[in-house]
């Protein structure tokens, strides 16, 4: 079932559980006259974790970053179950359930953890709701509840990548875009924060996850993509990528 | 991580115990006002003050107290601006300058009653705030200074080189306004108009600060990016703070200029707005009774120092400096330190 992709507008393969609620096809992006996407194509199902793997530099970050509207799609189609995405404003797309927990956290100084959940919540108008929510969140990370008028960027590492999955947790998302998560965590915090992800996806929520630590990403994902330049290069069933280190290899180096 | 017992709905909410408390001696007399009984009797005295000067103290005084309630009025506004949503704004004045010179005009020279040329006034200032704010946008920082600078002095050279504005010599005459047979002209009744004017741009700073639209502000502030990846519109949260301002501005100018029967150019320069800046950033950028502190301070300042003859300008500057020395976040700072 692993695939390695010539013609970048091949459809995904594979039978794969649910229907599909994030599709993006043949999305070209820029910045400037650099071109960072060369026409990306993938899916994820309803329910999925879907790991995006790739080198520095190859277009993770820029992959997500089009389907939030963070960054400008060029050419192609980003479509949310079935309607297009690809032109809507960066708030816009957030209000349909589309939300993006950016690399590097995006924790905001001077406002105290639960401030920072606040934010996520913004445009849920039902106090009701977004109360639950909270309670929610802190039950899932105990930490956040105990810290929560504490200052957010003072918080460690881990507890800042908890604090911006808690954030958009509150929103209540309908497909979550995480952009390396692990980055610069201590080996058991990764271990967390895996577990973490793999119980909001048993939760039912559904995943993209950009990650440069392909061991990692295969370890949770049900299917997985490479990216190198800007194309989709191989695809498959992240179990049976997982077997075959030789392609994970020439792809991702040592991936540790 | 796993250590912590689970919280209970209960103390989600509860509030604030566990920050640190206040210890320099300015914020032990800050946190004194913040219970909302001690407000309220803060409110009434400060009210009742203000109330009764006029009655004791000289038409000198009174003046200058009435110039003081008008940089209240356009301090909390660009308070909004620069405190709420974090945008530079070098080039306030051409607010104030636009709501004035719109009153002065459709009152002297088309014989418009004063409070029906009002409306009119805000209009155009809301149009001004989304002139400046539209093209501002995506610029931060620098760039927002400069073009926000620009703009102001754009206002001010449109003001001088017009026919319909009087030039540079400006637009005298405005006729006085009267409200239900009360003939608006001596210093004290402008000073209560300028007391009303100061409180309601109080109430409105305060319910803006508690709004969604204030909860918006804080977190554009903070990250625009991360705010726009939760659902906010950033464009549209920006526009509202530079219209709101502007009609905050507007207003002020609108009764400087029915105050001094007469506007120029001159009275909306850059010194204007760098002097309203000034006195927000003094008083601490976002919280309200700093800004008002700023705005006392800015105006009476120099009259206080007027002793010192030729001297008080400088020594007013030293003194300015020194405060941002020891207090480098304003006076009365929106957050504990």
């Amino acid at each position: 079932m692993i695939q390695t992709i010539d013609q970048t507008d091949a459809p995904a393969v594979g039978s794969r559980p649910g229907k599909v609620r994030l599709g993006i096809r043949d999305v070209e992006a820029f910045y400037g006259q650099i071109q960072a996407l060369r026409g990306v194509s993938l899916d994820v199902h309803e329910g999925e974790i879907v790991t995006l793997l790739g080198s520095n530099g190859a277009g993770k970050s820029t992959t997500l970053k089009t389907i939030s509207g963070l960054v400008r799609v060029q050419r192609g189609e980003v479509q949310l179950e079935g309607e297009s995405i690809a032109r809507l404003a960066a708030h816009e797309i957030a209000r349909r359930g589309v939300v993006h927990v950016p690399e590097g956290r995006r924790i905001l100084r001077g406002l105290t953890v639960k401030e920072n959940l606040e934010l996520g919540a913004f445009t849920v108008k039902d106090s009701g709701l977004r109360r639950q929510r909270l309670d929610e969140v802190y039950a899932l990370f105990p930490i956040l509840h105990e810290r929560r008028h504490q200052d957010g960027s003072l918080l460690s590492g881990g507890q800042q990548q908890m604090l911006a999955m808690g954030r958009a947790l509150m929103h209540g998302p309908s497909v979550m875009l995480l952009d390396e998560p692990s980055m610069g965590l201590a080996p058991k915090l990764v271990t967390d924060i895996m577990r973490i992800i793999k119980r909001l996806n048993e939760a039912g929520t559904t995943i993209l996850l950009v990650e440069q630590n392909a061991r990692l990403g295969l370890r949770l994902a049900h299917y997985a993509y490479v990216i190198e330049n800007g194309e989709i290069r191989m695809q498959g069933a992240a179990a049976e990528l997982r077997q075959d280190e030789s392609i994970v290899k020439a792809y991702l180096g040592v991936g540790e | 991580m796993d250590k912590h017992s689970p919280p209970t709905p209960t103390d989600v909410d509860e509030h604030d115990a566990g920050r640190a408390k206040p210890r320099h001696p300015l914020q032990k007399l800050y946190a004194a006002f913040e219970s909302p009984g001690r407000r309220r009797a803060l409110h009434l005295t400060i009210l009742a003050i203000l109330i009764v000067t006029p009655w004791i103290s000289s038409q000198y005084t009174t003046v200058i107290l009435t110039n003081a309630l008008l940089y209240v009025v356009l301090c909390l506004g660009l308070n909004v601006v620069v405190g709420y949503a974090g945008l530079l704004d070098l080039g306030y004045a051409a607010f104030f300058a636009v709501g004035a010179y719109t009153v002065g005009i459709l009152t002297q020279q088309f014989g418009v009653n004063f409070w029906a040329a009002i409306p009119f006034a805000l209009m155009a200032a809301a149009l001004a705030g989304v002139i400046i704010g539209g093209p501002t946008l995506r610029l931060r920082s620098d760039y927002l200074a400069i073009v926000t600078l620009g703009f102001g002095e754009i206002v001010r050279f449109t003001a001088r080189n017009l026919e319909i504005t009087g030039g540079a010599s400006g637009l005298s005459h405005i006729p006085e306004p009267s409200l239900f047979g009360w003939h608006i002209d001596s210093s004290i009744d402008f000073y209560y108009v300028f007391v009303v004017l100061a409180v309601l741009a109080y109430i409105a700073s305060q319910r803006l600060f508690d709004s969604r639209l204030g909860r918006a502000w804080l977190y554009v502030r903070h990250d625009e990016d991360a705010a726009e990846a939760m659902g906010i519109n950033r464009v549209a949260t920006k526009l509202a703070a530079y219209v709101t301002g502007a009609i905050f501005g507007a207003i002020g100018g609108i009764f400087f200029s029915v105050n001094l029967g007469a506007i120029s150019p001159e009275s909306f320069s850059f010194q204007q707005s760098v002097l309203i800046l000034l006195a927000v950033v003094l008083g601490g950028m976002g919280k309200i009774p700093g800004v008002i502190l700023g705005a006392f301070i800015v105006v009476l300042g120099p009259e206080l120092l007027r002793d010192f003859g030729t001297l008080r300008l400088l020594i007013f500057a030293v003194l300015l400096l020194l405060i941002m020395l020891f207090r480098p976040s304003g006076i009365w700072p929106e957050k504990r330190s």
